[in-house]
C-alpha cells in the first residue's frame, strides 16, 4: 500500500498539530541577583503534550533569541530527572502539578488556554542568579558540613566484607535517592532545608560505615543549615508532597532523633 | 550552640507544649465536676487551694503549677517567635503565586491560632479566675461565675472559638512534637495522626460540654 499525500495519515497529521497548546506564560524576569525582578508576560503556540516542559521552554527562549530579546534563564542539565539541576514554581507549586522534577513534567499536565506562572525558588540562602536560576551552594556547604564518610579511596572494597540487613539497605536507599534539586526548600512554608539534610543524614546514618561520624554528621549539618540562613522545620509536610523522589517525613524524625542523641552524647558542631 | 539550633527551639516547644498539653486533661476533668453540682465543683475548687494543708502552706499545689505553666508559655511563645522569625528572614521575597500541596488547615493556623488562644487565656483568667471580667463579679464563687459567663452569649462564643482553635493546635502540635522529639517514622505516621485528630476532638468536647450545658439550662 502507498501512503499519499492528502490520505487518511494528513488528516492525522491535521488533528495532532490541532492538539498544540496556545499558553500565557508569566515569567520571573530579574536580570542579576542586585536588581529587582517582575513577572513578565509571554505567549507560546502550538506547544505539543509530549513537550516536557523545559522544552516548552526552550520553544519560548527560541521565540525571545529570533526576537532579538535576552532569553529566559533557568537552570537544567540531565533532563532525565536525575541530576537534580532543573526546577522552577509552577504556578505555585515546586516543579509543578506532578511529583516529578522540572524536565520529566510534560505539558500534557496542562490544557490549551492555560495560563502558566514560572518562579525561582525563593530562600534567602537561594539568591536569584538570573531570571529562574538560583545559587544553590548552599546545600554544597551543608554536604561539607558532614554530609560524607571518611574511608580510603582506592579500588572497590568487597561487597560481602560489610553486611548490612537488606531492611536498613532500603530504608538507606529511599533516603539515598535525594538529587539536592531544592523543591523542599521552595514548597516549605518556613523555607527550611530539613528534608534534603534529614535524608543525608538518614542515608548515611543507616549504612555500618556512616556510623563512626553519626553524631558529628547530624549536629553540624543542622548547624551550618542554620548559619545558612534556612527556615525552621515545623512539620507540614509540604516538602515531602513536593520532592520528586517522595523522601518521606520519617527522615525528619530520624534527623532529630540523632541529634537529640548526639547532644546528648555531647558532640557539638566544629565552628 | 542552643541559641542557633532550630531544632532546640522545637523541642522547647514541643516539651513545653506537653506539659501545657497535661495540665490541659487535668483541667479538662477539673470541670467536669460542675456536673456534680453547684458544692461539688466549689469544693474541687477549694480543695485545689488546701491540698496538703496544714503540712503544706495554702495553694501550694496551685502555685506550683501555675509557676510551671508560665515557663512553659513563655518558653513556648519564645520558640514560636524565634521559628516565626527565622522563617521571615529565610523567605524575604514572597511567591507571587504559592500553592499548598498537603498543609493542614491546622498547620496553617498554628501561629495566629496561637496568638488568640494566648489572648483568650489572658481573658479567661480575667474572667473565671480573678473575676475581674465575669459578670458576676469576683465575690462571686466559682460555679456562680461559670455559669454567669456561660450565660452571656458573647462570652460562651468567645470560649467556643477559642476552644475549636485550641484543638486544631493541638491536632497539628501532637504531630510535630512526635516527629520533633524523634518517635515517629513511616510506620506510626498515620497512627500518630490520627490519634492527634481523636485526641484534639475529645478533649475539646470535654471542654465545650459545659458550656452546652449553661445555655442548655442543664447547669444553672
Amino acid at each position: 500500500m502507498t501512503i499519499t499525500q492528502g490520505g487518511p495519515h494528513s488528516t492525522v497529521d491535521q488533528t495532532s498539530a490541532k492538539r498544540g497548546m496556545n499558553l500565557t506564560l508569566r515569567i520571573w524576569r530579574q536580570s542579576n541577583p542586585s536588581v529587582k525582578g517582575k513577572m513578565v508576560t509571554y505567549k507560546v503556540s502550538d506547544i505539543s503534550p509530549d513537550m516536557s516542559f523545559l522544552e516548552m521552554l526552550d520553544v519560548l527562549n527560541e521565540q525571545l533569541i529570533m526576537q532579538g530579546d535576552d532569553p529566559v534563564a533557568f537552570d537544567h542539565d540531565c533532563r532525565e530527572g536525575i541530576c537534580g539541576m532543573c526546577g522552577v514554581m509552577i504556578n505555585g507549586q515546586a516543579h509543578g502539578p506532578q511529583q516529578t522534577t522540572t524536565c520529566q513534567l510534560h505539558m500534557r499536565s496542562f490544557k490549551d488556554g492555560d495560563s502558566i506562572d514560572i518562579e525561582p525558588w525563593r530562600a534567602s540562602p537561594f539568591p536569584v542568579i538570573k531570571d529562574l536560576a538560583v545559587d544553590r551552594r548552599a546545600f554544597d556547604r551543608i554536604i561539607q558540613a558532614g554530609g560524607y564518610i571518611s574511608v580510603p579511596t582506592g579500588t572497590a572494597p568487597e561487597a560481602h566484607s560489610t553486611p548490612v540487613p537488606k531492611k536498613d539497605s532500603d530504608a538507606a536507599f529511599d533516603a539515598a535517592t535525594c538529587i539536592g534539586c531544592g523543591a523542599c526548600v521552595a514548597a516549605c512554608p518556613n523555607a527550611s532545608s530539613m528534608l534534603f539534610t534529614a535524608a543525608k543524614v538518614t542515608h548515611l546514618g543507616l549504612m555500618p560505615q556512616g556510623q563512626p561520624e553519626r553524631d558529628d554528621r547530624v549536629v553540624n549539618m543542622v548547624h551550618q543549615q542554620d548559619l545558612e540562613g534556612f527556615g525552621g522545620c515545623t512539620n507540614i509536610g509540604e516538602c515531602s508532597a513536593s520532592c520528586p523522589k517522595g523522601i518521606s517525613m520519617e527522615t525528619i524524625s530520624r534527623l532529630n532523633h540523632d541529634l537529640l542523641g548526639a547532644l546528648r552524647a555531647g558532640a557539638r558542631p566544629k565552628s | 550552640m542552643a541559641k542557633t539550633n532550630s531544632v532546640f527551639k522545637k523541642v522547647v516547644m514541643a516539651v513545653s507544649g506537653i506539659i501545657m498539653l497535661l495540665f490541659l486533661i487535668a483541667h479538662m476533668i477539673g470541670n467536669l465536676h460542675v456536673f456534680q453540682g453547684a458544692e461539688s465543683f466549689n469544693d474541687y475548687s477549694e480543695w485545689l487551694r488546701s491540698f496538703g494543708e496544714p503540712a503544706l502552706p495554702p495553694r501550694t499545689l496551685l502555685t506550683v503549677i501555675e509557676i510551671v505553666l508560665v515557663v512553659s508559655v513563655l518558653a513556648h511563645m519564645w520558640a514560636a517567635i524565634a521559628l516565626w522569625r527565622q522563617a521571615k528572614r529565610a523567605r524575604p521575597e514572597r511567591y507571587v503565586t504559592k500553592k499548598s500541596v498537603v498543609q493542614t488547615y491546622a498547620s496553617r493556623t498554628m501561629r495566629w491560632g496561637g496568638v488568640i488562644i494566648g489572648l483568650f487565656i489572658v481573658y479567661h483568667l480575667l474572667d473565671l479566675t480573678f473575676g475581674a471580667a465575669n459578670p458576676a463579679g469576683t465575690d462571686a464563687t466559682p460555679y456562680d461565675r461559670l455559669v454567669a459567663s456561660f450565660q452571656n452569649p458573647i462570652a460562651t462564643t468567645v470560649y467556643v472559638v477559642a476552644l475549636v482553635l485550641l484543638g486544631m493546635h493541638l491536632r497539628h502540635g501532637i504531630w510535630s512534637a512526635t516527629q520533633t522529639l524523634g518517635q515517629s517514622n513511616r510506620r506510626r505516621e498515620r497512627t500518630v495522626n490520627a490519634f492527634a485528630v481523636a485526641f484534639a476532638t475529645l478533649l475539646i468536647a470535654g471542654y465545650l460540654v459545659v458550656p452546652a450545658a449553661v445555655v442548655l439550662g442543664l447547669v444553672d
